[in-house]
């Protein structure tokens, strides 16, 4: 079995029990406010590390390259409020456009 | 997508329990069509269109969806990417916690209400608070179900989309994921200290990237939003 494999079945049984434990665990329970705030937290923390390291990292190396502009147009667009798809689709053209021209 | 953070912006509180379902569906559609996004992103990071529509399927959850694909996509390890996913997947849990007392499901039914215990879900049944509970239980359906639907179908138009297309690259797929985090990620920075963390974590990942095997870089910075989040207030 490939490694792709083992994430398909990892991730998906990790995502269930973690939804299943919500309706099964009895209530107030994990209901501190400590907890509550980090649960807020941990994606922020981890979607913004997935920006960084997928922008400029290849493998275990930084680098500079199309995949910044196309970042760039993304945080521009979202700043101007456009749709999700929209922001995506500007990303993705700008950077294949400096990818062609470099 | 699930979990992509809309709903509140989307969902309007309405009059009748009709527009309980006209919410739910409208954001169905919306959010089930950055499915396209990921069966494109997952495919381009190297995972089959089968392996990409179970995703799909049985992970139901965008932001972990999306994680995972991203860090095994770069080299990272399955276990990393994993974990990762399993981070971002901790909310839906406290949503379970929030939806279950109404819901009161039993049996096969809580299943099914678990598995589709996502942001837009729990969303949406929270919106209809003062049209009943009835109202908030379908919104909970309607819209967990609905985005269910839509986000299965786009992520196999977006599989097959991405599979004819070649190099990823030359498509700016690659530039395609971060800026779907962004997207992600966009919306929940509410506050001057959540912008802080944001950019503690970009940088803190990078300083790691070159010291440490790929994806633990993303999971250390869990650790900063947990220093803030248990801190006494």
């Amino acid at each position: 079995m490939t490694m792709m494999w083992w994430g398909v079945i990892g991730t998906s049984t990790a995502a269930f029990g973690l939804k299943y434990l919500g309706h099964a665990i009895p209530h107030r329970y994990l209901e501190h406010p400590a907890i509550q705030k980090t649960n807020m937290l941990i994606p922020i923390s981890l979607l913004s590390a997935l920006v960084a390291v997928q922008t400029f990292a290849e493998k275990s190396r930084l680098v500079l390259d199309h995949r910044a502009v196309g970042l760039a147009v993304a945080a521009i667009s979202l700043k101007f409020r456009a749709p999700f798809p929209v922001v995506v689709i500007l990303a993705a053209l700008s950077s294949a456009l400096v990818y062609h021209f470099s | 997508m699930p979990n992509f953070g809309l709903v509140r912006q989307n969902a309007v509180v309405s009059a009748t329990p009709k527009s309980t379902i006209r919410d739910s569906l409208s954001i169905s559609i919306t959010v089930g069509a950055y499915g396209i996004a990921f069966g494109a992103a997952s495919v381009a990071a190297g995972f089959s269109i089968l392996q990409t529509c179970l995703l799909s399927l049985l992970t139901f959850s965008g932001a972990s969806q999306f994680a995972l694909v991203g860090v095994m996509g770069s080299g990272g390890s399955a276990l990393s990417g994993i974990a990762t996913a399993a981070l971002l997947g901790f909310r839906n849990g406290l949503y379970g916690l929030r939806m279950s007392p109404l819901l009161k499901p039993s049996g096969l039914k809580r299943f099914l209400a678990a598995h589709i215990t996502i942001d837009e879900s729990t969303g949406v049944a929270l919106s209809q608070e003062d049209l009943g509970e009835d109202a908030m239980r379908s919104g909970f359906w309607f819209t967990g179900l609905g985005v269910f639907l839509f986000w299965n179908l786009f992520t196999f138009a977006g599989a097959l989309g991405a599979q004819s297309m070649g190099n990823p690259a030359a498509w700016g797929l690659d530039a395609a994921v971060p800026a779907a985090f962004l997207g992600l990620v966009w919306p929940r920075l509410t506050s001057l200290s959540d912008r802080i963390l944001s950019v503690s974590a970009m940088f803190l990942a990078l300083a790691l990237t070159p010291f440490v095997p790929v994806g633990l870089p993303i999971i250390a910075t869990a650790f900063l939003a947990l220093a803030i989040g248990l801190r006494r207030p």
